[in-house]
């Protein structure tokens, strides 16, 4: 009789969610899948209320990414109302951007998975923490704290606070920016190149203690998807999509994101409340794509910034075509870093950036519109109609994770099948179950348009679903 | 000052209230000297411990696993702060609760999603979907307080980080934290 192991809470992750492996009589593994917990509804719960809004409900949809949310949905809102922003604030959208990339992947790297880069996927659980970083390499900690301080510092100076501000809005940003806080972030470019750039050349040295991570993380080819600018180079948050497959050829190129659903549907399974979403023109499943910062390295032409297009190069001949392992999220995570400190200082350069126009005003003109950014995690729609008086009547999102959800799903059987067999799990075990869902950084609040719980489970159950034992 | 053991969890919220918790910046560091944290999003345990001195519980309760955590939270802790407005309010998560859980499914997993004809596993139908496995969602999301007593109420959306400093430096020094002036709804 099949047996199915249940991690749950999964750990260091942002959000709810299980996983369950079914392991059959001889031992081997049958089958692993992610599971996403937790539901919140958004797509409804804000139908009635008014286009500008959406704002800041959105952002309560993510305390980690809610910059993302609020370029998303004011970029949809700008559409509903017909209208360019002025380019000064376009910048500082920009620049706020750059500030919640360098925050959100600080997080990733340095409080949820430096334990286990640094310390080990076997070391124990009980140190296996930010605290036990802290205790091990406190230098390396404070500095990872630092960054991303640094991040929340930028957007905190530009918005006025650190989550869940109130600055952007449709038509642009509702307030100017300042000579002095200019300087204020320009001061703390220096210690941010500093603190990036040695934490990659430390990575890319511990390389080599994770080739069986490197090999079973995901490792398999599939589809990418991701933002480009006009030359095709990294771009967050004005582009177009772009795809390729795993040989590296483009597919798909300059869509237009309000176009989104000629090459995107999305599929249900009701064991996770997380949607499947998958490239139309392949069908279920064989249309799994991945997105993120190993996507968008893989899907440019460069980056476009000096010190990020030498770590691009780098990054980019580690495998002949694009880089198939999720592992190197990362890597790309680290690259995104230091791209986005250097797209910073670029804007802080521009005197366009201190002019007072930054908002286009107008009432909705059109009953539709359609936001789209990179967000940290990968490629962020928002989707809404409203009625003649600018109500919302109905609203589709499609959050970074759920992009990944295909792939999510298979590189936790990957892992299982490698490290996995029969009912005999060993800890370590366990935890590279949760590392490689870490490596994808999933975002389960905004997946399900939810968060909550607690992370992992395991637990054993038959075929048919009976429970045997939950670690 | 004897150290204290903390447990951070969120139920129905968006993680921004335990972000705020950590942009306490390098004052974690110290903090870090002070308390233990036994359980949290943060650290690997699976198994909220025996007994906790203070429990910080972000979100509203929505499904029928937040309200069996929210009791276990309870037996097992000696404070329960209300940490951030979904915890104290239902906040956002409760503006779903002028529409039934079905109307709420139907949106995102029938209308958004890939047309029946195109579907490889026949499900959901258009007549409903239910979900195995995954927590069922409870009819409304509510405040914690209506399922379990809280101690402290920490408002805010999410509470500024000096706000949860002082809540937790009170705590430490064995005094009763008086949170007015520090933080207000939806700040
Ligand atoms: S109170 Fe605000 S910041 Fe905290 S979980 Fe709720 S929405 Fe997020």
């Amino acid at each position: 009789m099949a047996k199915t192991i249940t991690i749950e809470p999964i750990s260091r992750i942002e959000g709810h969610g299980m996983i369950t492996i079914v392991v059959e009589d001889d031992g081997s593994i049958g089958d692993a899948r992610f599971h996403v917990t937790q539901f919140r509804g958004f797509e409804k719960l804000c139908e009635g209320r008014p286009y500008y809004e959406m704002v800041s409900i959105t952002e309560r949809i993510c305390g980690i990414c809610p910059v993302s949310h609020a370029l998303a949905s004011s970029k949809a809102c700008d559409s509903i109302l017909g209208v360019h922003p002025p380019e000064t604030a376009v910048m500082l959208r920009r620049l706020l951007n750059c500030g919640e990339f360098i925050q959100s992947h600080a997080l990733s790297f340095f409080y949820l998975s430096s334990p286990d880069l640094l310390l080990g996927m076997d070391t124990d659980p009980e140190k296996r923490n930010i605290v036990g970083v802290i205790e091990a390499y406190p230098e390396l900690a404070r500095s990872g704290i630092r960054l991303r301080k640094i991040g929340q510092q930028v957007i905190e100076l530009l918005s006025g606070k650190r989550i869940h501000a109130a600055w952007v809005v449709p038509g642009g940003v509702n307030a100017p920016f300042t000579a002095e806080h200019r300087d204020t972030i320009r001061q703390m470019i220096p210690e941010a190149l500093e603190i990036t750039t040695h934490t990659l050349t430390m990575f890319k040295k511990s390389l080599e203690n994770f080739r069986e991570e490197i090999q079973t993380f995901a490792n398999f080819p599939t589809l990418f998807m991701g933002m480009v600018d006009k030359d095709g180079n990294l771009e967050h948050v004005d582009g177009r999509l772009r795809i390729i497959d795993a040989k590296g050829n483009i597919i798909a190129d300059t869509v237009d994101p309000a176009d989104y659903q000629q090459i995107i549907a999305e599929e249900v399974e009701q064991w996770s409340y997380l949607k499947f979403p998958y490239y139309k023109p392949m069908g279920y499943p064989a249309g799994i794509y991945r997105v993120g910062p190993a996507a968008r390295l893989n899907v440019c032409n460069g980056c476009g910034t000096p010190l990020a297009d030498e770590e691009w190069a780098e990054f980019r001949a580690l495998e002949r075509g694009p880089v198939m392992s999720s592992f190197f999220n990362h890597y790309a995570r680290l690259i995104e870093i230091l791209f986005c400190i250097e797209t910073m200082q670029k804007l802080l350069d521009d005197p366009a950036l201190l002019s007072p126009r930054i908002r286009a005003y107008a009432q909705p003109n059109f009953l539709e519109g359609i936001g789209c950014v990179e967000a940290p995690r990968g490629t962020l729609l928002h989707h809404y109609q409203v009625d003649e008086n600018g109500l919302m009547t109905w609203a589709n999102l499609i959050v970074a994770t759920g992009h990944n959800n295909l792939a999510m799903n298979r590189g936790v059987l990957q892992v299982a099948k490698r490290f996995i067999t029969g009912t005999e799990v060993s800890e370590g075990a366990l935890n590279r179950l949760e590392a490689v869902i870490r490596a994808f950084d999933p975002c389960l609040s905004c997946s399900t348009h939810a968060l909550g719980g607690m992370p992992f489970t395991i637990s054993f159950r038959k075929r048919d679903g009976t429970l045997l034992q939950t670690l | 000052m004897a150290k204290i053991s903390l447990a951070t969890i969120w139920l129905d919220g968006c993680s921004g209230c335990h972000m705020s918790f950590l942009d306490m910046d390098e004052r974690f560091l110290d903090l870090a000297g002070q308390v233990d944290i036994l359980f949290s999003p943060l650290v690997d345990n699976k198994v909220f411990p025996d007994h906790v001195d203070v429990t910080l519980v972000e979100g509203a309760v929505s499904n029928d696993s937040d309200k069996k955590n929210i009791a276990i939270i309870r037996q097992q802790s000696t404070i329960v702060v209300a940490f951030g407005d979904c915890a104290i309010t239902a906040n956002v998560p409760g503006m779903r609760n002028r529409y039934p859980v079905e109307a709420v499914l139907q949106r995102a997993y029938i209308e958004n999603a890939a047309p029946p004809q195109q579907r490889s596993n026949g499900q959901p139908s258009k007549e409903g979907i239910s979900f195995h496995t995954v927590p069922q969602l409870a009819r409304m999301a509510r405040p914690i307080h209506e399922c379990i007593p809280v101690d402290f109420f920490l408002p805010g959306c999410p509470p500024p980080p000096r706000a949860i400093l002082y809540l937790l430096t009170e705590i430490l020094a064995g005094r009763t934290p008086q949170m007015h002036g520090w933080t207000r709804f939806g700040a």
